[in-house]
């Protein structure tokens, strides 16, 4: 692992480990030492070792592009028991470099936001304090997640798996205590529990899947199980569905599908760097990349990539139609992403595994982007409520907000009814959420025409009812973009927030304006013509040959008059006539019913909390307090064993003890008496009864000695 | 010649009556006249079995049984007539001191 060895071997290879120490040191000196670096020298940490792992990523990649086979890098052995044996091994290949730039590259750039971001947010509510920690938590997120995708066998994937979603939960719930105004509610600790719930569903069926993977490949390690896999179809073709349909149970729990993506919306809680890096970029796609990677055992039965395909496109749709009907401008992206991980999963499920990664990686970059966007537009109300409530004041208006928060009225800084007319207010952040809006929309040439459009054109070859869906989903997806962008920077400002809110600081917007450089060319990794396609080349290292079918100007043409004219539709409803404050919302009354399941998701939360959480709850009432209070500790222990335990005792005490013991011993000294007494006779001082005694002793012994 | 067996029962005969007199009677003067009755019983045993064996032994032993009885009867009739003078009685039944 040292630099000498690793570069004078193949490459840099052997350094793949620090991919994962950078971040464990740099959180380590944050959780020691943070309190005495402040503020500025915590980020500077951070953002460092976010951006070593960066770096290590782009040596990985360097090497690779000379040795494209890639390699595999044994840290340590780990359990090696009977047939199991496991290494702490990292893999270097496209799929797994790919991952790491992605993961880290985007996971640097929001470190930095983040700085900014937290600054204003710990004095907002008024706990300087917890700066460091979230430093911590986003290092830790770092680290597990370069654990989940560098790993080389299905357990140590794991581990990253669940470090990332313990990593949710800690920073889903960073504000535990309170809520968005800095008042006390448990709200952030519900969703966090939410989440971690939700997920750990999702990682039971993907222990089923691993436990079935080495019950009959006896192996846990890729390489192992994708050799074998081509022999169990032949024996058991339902062992290999199996152990997929399991796989995607533990997909839908980390990459929120149906029915596991209810806690994605309530994530949106935690902090906006939080729900750009983990929500949006980077662990959501975990499942995405588990599918990629076991493409070998995906790919074997056609029943498996149907479930997968589909589960992934419905999921596109359902999610892309709740998120019309939405308010809050995080919970729009928030649905957004469900959606475009359908998108992403329907991809990967179809085998089209290049056009799924290309989603993945465009996705996180407008997405990412967008939603520090939002971000910042929150972030610019919150100033703008603050300066039209106290237009004299001086210095950060965060610093003195707190003392405000008392008689501030509720006000939602997310809440897009409460937004409009922000374009000329916040420039810089008006282009780059375009820029985001048209590349999820899938508006040439941005990077989310290339991506979305080659997952279209695979749906269209090969499964022609995931293609329907999915276009419907892309229609819906321009639609509440657009509806977005009139909403929030269009028209004129609704509220006096909006009316005083101004540019956020350099801290925030440069990375923004990173972000959209990239999502605009990014599409340009792998353009679908002969000759291109470099990404798919690049893949085809690790997944093996790859046809890429020609480009289709029909599948192209549509996608992209269907997405235009879904913009037109909600310029046409939302800005034509702009939206007045207090207006219900222009689709209420056309749609009516369909509205009211939009706005409130479908009311899939109350289904769940009606068919799982109540009984659940109900459950552990009942066993708590008639099954342990009523029936074990008031019947059992009271009834039963204590007074069985007095019962005895006094039992053992009257008869047996006063009665049989004591009489015993009585008799035992009685007798002794009475012994004594007796032998006391002997000793009546008459001289002639002790001669009789000597005399009878004699007698005795001569007896003795003559009879012998 | 008269058997020796006759001498020798006969100083059984006299021993038992000397032992039954020890235990029985209750005038010390009675008493050590029984003692003095089994040791010339002894004597009388010594005495015949030298008749038989042919040694003189017996006979010389006899004389220092005589010694040693002389002897015991001095002692014994002073601590008799002392017990006398503290207690006017020799019943050996109002010895009872030692009786516990």
């Amino acid at each position: 692992m040292l630099l000498s060895e690793a570069t004078s071997a193949n490459g840099f290879f052997g350094l793949v480990p620090w991919m994962v120490f950078a971040p464990v040191i740099g959180l380590l000196i944050n959780a020691f030492l943070g309190r005495r670096l402040g503020e500025v020298g915590v980020g500077l940490v951070a953002c460092l070792a976010s951006g070593a792992a960066f770096v290590f990523s782009v040596l990985q990649a360097v090497s690779l592009a000379q040795h494209p086979e890639g390699a595999i890098v044994k840290l340590g052995e780990w359990i090696h028991i009977g047939q199991l044996s496991l290494d702490w091994a990292f893999r270097v290949d496209t799929l797994s470099v790919t991952m790491m730039l992605v993961v880290s590259g985007v996971g640097t750039l929001i470190h930095i936001y983040a700085i900014g971001y937290m600054r204003e947010d710990v004095r907002f509510k008024n706990d300087p304090a917890r700066f460091p920690r979230f430093f911590v938590f986003l290092n830790l997120f770092i680290a597990a997640m370069m654990i989940l995708v560098s790993a080389d066998n299905y357990l140590m994937l794991f581990v990253g798996w669940e470090g990332v979603g313990l990593c949710s939960f800690l920073l889903i719930g960073f504000w535990y205590d309170m809520d968005t105004l800095g008042r006390p509610s448990w709200a952030n600790s519900n969703a966090a529990k939410k989440a971690f719930i939700t997920n750990r569903v999702g990682d039971f069926g993907f222990l089923i899947a691993g436990f079935l993977m080495f019950w009959y490949l006896g192996s846990f390690q890729f390489d192992a199980v994708f050799a074998g896999a081509p022999g169990l179809v032949e024996l058991h073709p339902e062992i290999i569905l199996l152990i997929t349909v399991f796989m995607l149970i533990g997909v839908a729990g980390k990459s929120a599908q149906i029915p596991l993506y209810v806690w994605l919306p309530d994530a949106m809680a935690g902090p906006t760097p939080v729900s750009a890096l983990i929500h949006a970029a980077t662990m959501v796609t975990a499942g995405v990349y588990l599918i990629a990677r076991s493409a070998p055992i995906f790919g074997l039965l056609h029943d498996s990539q149907y479930i997968v395909a589909t589960v992934g496109a419905v999921t596109a749709l359902f999610a892309a139609t709740i998120a019309v009907g939405q308010y809050d401008i995080k919970k729009v992206l928030a649905y957004s992403t469900i959606s475009q991980l359908g998108f992403m999963v329907a991809a990967v499920g179809m085998g089209a595994y290049v056009a799924g990664m290309f989603h993945l990686v465009t996705h996180a970059f407008f997405k990412a982007l967008l939603f520090l966007s939002a971000g910042s537009v929150i972030l610019g109300l919150e100033r703008g409520h603050h300066h039209a409530a106290h237009p004299h004041r001086h210095g950060s208006h965060a610093e003195n907000h707190h003392k405000d928060a008392e008689h501030v009225e509720a006000f939602d800084p997310g809440d897009m009814r409460n937004m409009g007319g922000l374009r000329e207010r916040m420039p810089v952040t008006f282009w780059v959420y375009m820029v985001g809006t048209l590349a999820l929309a899938g508006i040439f040439p941005f990077a989310g025409f290339w991506s979305k459009d080659e997952i279209l054109l695979d749906a269209s070859l090969h499964f022609p009812h995931v293609y329907w869906l999915l276009t419907a989903a892309a229609f819906l997806t321009a639609f509440y973009m657009g509806r977005q962008v009139w909403m929030v920077f269009f028209g004129k400002a609704r509220h006096e927030a909006a009316e005083h809110a101004d540019e956020s600081p350099l801290v925030i917007t440069i990375p923004l304006i990173i972000l959209a450089a990239l999502s605009a060319l990014g599409g340009f990794i792998n353009l679908p013509f002969k000759g291109f396609h470099q990404f798919g080349h690049w893949l085809e290292h690790t997944l093996g040959a790859i046809e890429f079918p020609p480009f289709d100007f029909g599948v192209a043409g549509v996608s992209t008059a269907l997405a235009l004219g879904a913009i037109a539709l909600s310029w046409f409803l939302y800005q034509r006539k702009p939206l007045e404050h207090g207006q219900p919302d222009p689709l209420a009354k056309p749609l009516g019913l369909a509205f009211v399941g939009m706005e409130n998701k479908w009311f899939m939360d109350e289904a769940y909390q009606f068919m799982f959480v109540q009984p659940y709850r109900a459950l552990a009432g009942f066993l708590a307090w008639k099954v342990d209070w009523d029936f074990w500790h008031e019947w059992f222990h009271d009834s039963v064993l204590a007074k069985g335990f007095i019962g005895l005792a006094r039992v053992l005490a009257d008869p047996i003890d006063l009665g049989i013991i004591d009489r015993v011993s009585y008799w035992l000294s009685d007798a002794l008496r009475a012994s004594a007494e007796s032998l006391r006779k002997l000793q009546n001082g008459f001289v002639r009864s002790y001669a009789l005694s000597v005399v009878l002793g004699v007698v005795a012994i001569l007896g003795y000695l003559l009879l012998k | 010649m008269v058997p020796v067996s006759y001498y020798l029962v006969l100083s059984a005969i006299l021993f038992s009556l000397g032992a039954l007199g020890v235990l029985i009677r209750r005038n010390s003067l009675v008493i050590f006249m029984s003692i003095e009755l089994m040791l010339n019983a002894a004597n009388l045993a010594f005495v015949a079995f030298t008749r038989v064996h042919e040694t003189f032994s017996g006979q010389i032993f006899v004389f220092l049984v005589m010694a040693v009885a002389a002897a015991e009867v001095a002692v014994g009739l002073a601590l008799v007539v002392a017990i006398y003078r503290s207690r006017q009685s020799v019943d050996i039944d109002q010895m009872s001191s030692l009786k516990g």
